[in-house]
């Protein structure tokens, strides 16, 4: 078998550098468990470790500081058959925090090896998230105030199955090497090794400090037993399978006639939990029932079941252009939360505009005709009064007929909610 | 007529997948979040993939690397969230990685106003990123514009290798409105050119007057090199710089060159009338209402719709503007495509109406505009 690393670009490093060792033990994994440059993807971001892409043979993916995660985990989704490796300094480790913890928490099939140098060596030698309190970097006395971080703590916590620890200069880098790539899930390498460029120029870090400071530590929980689970594109796709496939969106044709036919706007002024929204809707499907072009906006505020709820329809047998409301024809005042927001609407309404009010609810003056509705005395509830207010305008013989609300419902519900909606605008119609 | 109800989220959903759009992945934002929920429910049952990244720039940087797997992708987001992506959207352009991003603005600045529409990023979307390269931003007018501007924003980039941009608003995009698929008019869908099997095959590079290197997924039998760092045709780091030059050149003119071809737009002739109004996004309705009610007036204004506003289609609005003395626009911003009018109309009187405050610009307003 043929080296993976590249004829082209031979690899150049400061001389010393862990890195060097680290791209040659990963070779030697690859080709003792018979990869090809094609089967493989190696996906870096900024700084030195960032240099393995272009060292390797193989597909390769290079971008943004502390984002490689992000784009191996699309490749991965893409293509499941590649093996994507993802290389990282602890520069990358911080900048790209977040992408690191859903990583772990996610699972995907993807091998992130951390070259861990303790500093910055590309842009001179600054602390990073894993440079010691009392080391001195080129961060003045600002690593001294931050503690690092034990990264494979951190990704064990956040769900990772495989982690593990190991110095660029144990004998059994390869062999830790391979059992992190043919892990079925997410697994996290973290090596330790020197930066001559820069780290060691002012800290004594050498391969025996390194097995000391790593023999101190103490060790690492059970995180296979604790995390091991589906890796997670095969869990997609097992996911997926079960899903029904979505239907075309529905197509209304014509089947029923609107008692007006032109510009037609109606405001339904509610709160929370009074199922505006839905009305407001089935306005717009009573209109395209009656062969009516149809608009809705709603306003809503971001809680739920509390606050206001409006929402503003537009029916019209030709094409609506300008979607705000300027001259409304029904108001449906069910609650003062929505009253509240539209009161200027309501003072400036034509004579010959309707207002359906529960009763009870204020409001300000204005020139329009109001029919008082006591929701209550027909026992309907507050999520069913919009819908009782369409039953009310729809003897009105203005903006709504029966037959439009009718279809509207069919449209919009399966048969067990069509008859309890039915049994509502019963009640509002038996009057 | 048979119409269709639906939200203009949910018809760029259904434009993407009618495009061809098999992985998406974004972050909930108001009001861009029915996009997401919306391709959930059509992605994964088809075999496509849609994700939900732990924050904006994992869920584009998803997208990124899927689309050059071979995917036809798709994010979407507000005005927060294309801040977040700025990074990924730079190393799309320079990096030549298809990709549609919806920005569905609303108010701002900043967090701003969720809830509320807004065209304000409209400078944002081309210039918001690092390097200066342009990009391609559509806008959608209505619902019915969501589905087929979506589907052409897929066929720009696959077609040159670039992000594309739907920048929609919230007025669009969570208004429901009727329309008629039947009358959709939907473009052949159009795939990134694959590199044939006999040539050695350069990531980035092009031959003759070709301007948009020919494409193979990662993953594919040969090997496929792709980086954010300035690079020449073979994927490495180049340092040389008439190398260097010759695709900053490409990056730009493969664009700017070939914006005849997607200049997208609607016009409405009123004959005699010495004012042009030109106007896009949802402005463009009250636009038409207003032109529609002046039309018999002494005041009368032909309208024209922009539904391309990037690259900007110089030659298009300094023809269609020749004939008339004045030039008004109405936007929904303090004044930000204004700006490419003044500049290339020198010799038009300008008008101009701005407004920011969370509502339509009405068309009385628009009507006292011209």
């Amino acid at each position: 078998m043929e080296s993976l690393l590249n004829k082209s670009r031979p690899a150049v490093f400061c001389p010393g550098c862990s890195h060097d060792t680290i791209l040659h033990a990963l070779d030697k994994a690859l080709l003792e468990m018979g990869h090809t440059g094609r089967d493989v993807v190696i996906v870096t971001d900024i700084g030195c470790s960032g240099l393995f892409d272009t060292f390797f043979n193989t597909h390769a993916f290079h971008g943004l500081h502390g984002r490689a995660l992000t784009y191996a985990t699309g490749i991965k989704m893409a293509r499941p058959e590649l093996k994507v490796i993802v290389t990282m300094g602890d520069g990358g480790l911080g900048i790209g925090g977040a992408h690191v913890l859903s990583a772990c928490r996610r699972n995907l099939d993807l091998t992130l090896l951390v070259l861990n140098n303790f500093n910055y060596g590309m842009t001179g030698g600054q602390c990073s998230s894993t440079t010691p309190q009392e080391a001195v970097v080129g961060s003045g006395f600002l690593n001294r105030l931050e503690k690092p971080i034990d990264i494979c703590q951190v990704a064990g916590a956040a769900g990772a199955a495989l982690v593990s620890r190991i110095s660029t200069y144990q004998k059994d880098l390869v062999a830790r090497l391979k059992e992190a790539l043919s892990f079925e899930g997410f697994s996290l390498l973290d090596i330790w090794g020197v930066c001559p460029g820069r780290y060691t120029r002012r800290n004594k870090l050498t391969s025996k400090t390194i097995d000391s400071k790593l023999e101190g530590l103490p060790e690492l929980p059970d995180f296979k037993s604790r995390n091991f689970r589906t890796e997670y594109s095969k869990a997609y796709r097992q996911e997926a399978a079960k899903l029904d496939v979505p239907k075309s969106p529905l197509t209304i044709g014509p089947t029923c006639m609107p008692p007006q036919e032109d510009r037609q706007e109606i405001v339904v002024l509610g709160s929370a939990g009074q199922r505006v929204i839905t009305a407001g809707e089935l306005l717009c499907l009573a209109g395209a029932a009656a062969g009516c072009h149809a608009t809705q906006k709603n306003d809503y505020p971001i809680t739920v079941m509390k606050g206001h709820s409006v929402s503003e329809v537009i029916l019209s047998d030709t094409k609506i252009e300008y979607t705000g409301i300027e001259d409304p024809s029904v108001i449906i005042a069910l609650a003062p939360e929505g009253v509240s927001r539209r009161k200027a609407m309501l003072a400036s309404l034509s004579p010959g505009s309707v207002v359906i009010r529960a009763v009870g609810v204020e409001l300000p003056d204005c020139p329009a005709t109001v029919i008082d509705v006591d929701f209550k005395a027909h026992k309907i509830k507050s999520q069913d009064q919009a819908l009782a207010a369409l039953a009310v305008l729809s003897r009105q013989n203005k903006v709504l007929t029966m037959e439009m609300l009718t279809a509207a419902l069919n449209l919009r519900f399966d048969k067990k909610v069509f008859e309890a909606a039915m049994t509502v605008i019963k009640k509002m119609r038996d009057e | 007529m048979a119409f269709s109800l639906m939200e203009g989220n949910e018809a760029i959903g259904w434009g993407a997948v009618a495009a061809g759009c098999n992985f998406f992945a974004g972050y909930p934002i108001t009001p861009a979040t029915t996009i997401y929920n919306t391709m959930l429910k059509l992605l994964p049952p088809n075999g496509g993939i849609c994700l939900q990244g732990e924050d904006e720039i994992a869920s584009i940087g998803f997208c990124l690397g899927a689309s050059m797997a071979g995917m036809k992708v798709m994010t979407a987001t507000s005005g927060p969230g294309i801040s977040l992506y700025s990074e990924q959207i730079s190393f799309a352009i320079g990096s030549e990685i298809p990709i549609v991003i919806v920005d569905v603005q609303r108010l701002g600045p900043s967090t701003g106003s969720a809830t509320k529409g807004a065209d304000g990023d409209v400078q944002f979307l081309q210039w918001g990123n690092s390097g200066g390269v342009p990009v391609i931003v559509l806008v959608p007018v209505d619902v019915k514009d969501c589905y087929e501007l979506t589907v052409h924003a897929f066929n720009l980039a696959e077609q040159f290798r670039c992000p594309v941009f739907v920048a929609a608003n919230k007025e669009v995009s969570m208004t429901r409105e009727t329309f008629c698929m039947d009358e959709l008019k939907l473009p052949p869908i159009v795939d990134r050119r694959k590199a044939n099997s006999t040539d050695a095959f350069l990531p980035f590079g092009v031959s003759g007057d070709q301007m948009v290197p020919n494409f193979l997924p990662i993953g594919s039998d040969r090997l496929v090199r792709q980086t954010s760092s300035t690079h020449g045709a073979n994927g490495y780091i180049t340092t040389d710089p008439d190398e260097i030059a010759a695709m900053q050149a490409r990056l730009e003119a493969k664009i700017t060159r070939n914006v005849a071809a997607f200049s997208y737009f609607e016009e409405y002739c009123v004959p005699d009338a010495e004012t042009l109004l030109i106007a896009y996004g949802v402005t463009a309705r009250a636009a038409r209402a207003a032109v529609e009610a002046l039309k018999d007036s002494n005041r009368k204004a032909s309208l024209l719709i922009l539904k391309t506003l990037w690259p900007v289609s110089e030659n298009l609005i300094r023809d269609k503007a020749r004939n008339y003395k004045r030039v008004v626009m109405a936007e929904m911003n303090l004044g930000q495509y204004i700006r490419e009018l003044e500049r290339l109309l020198p010799d038009k009187e300008i008008g101009f109406l701005g407004q920011m405050n969370g509502e339509l610009i009405k068309p009385k307003q628009i009507m006292e505009l011209i």
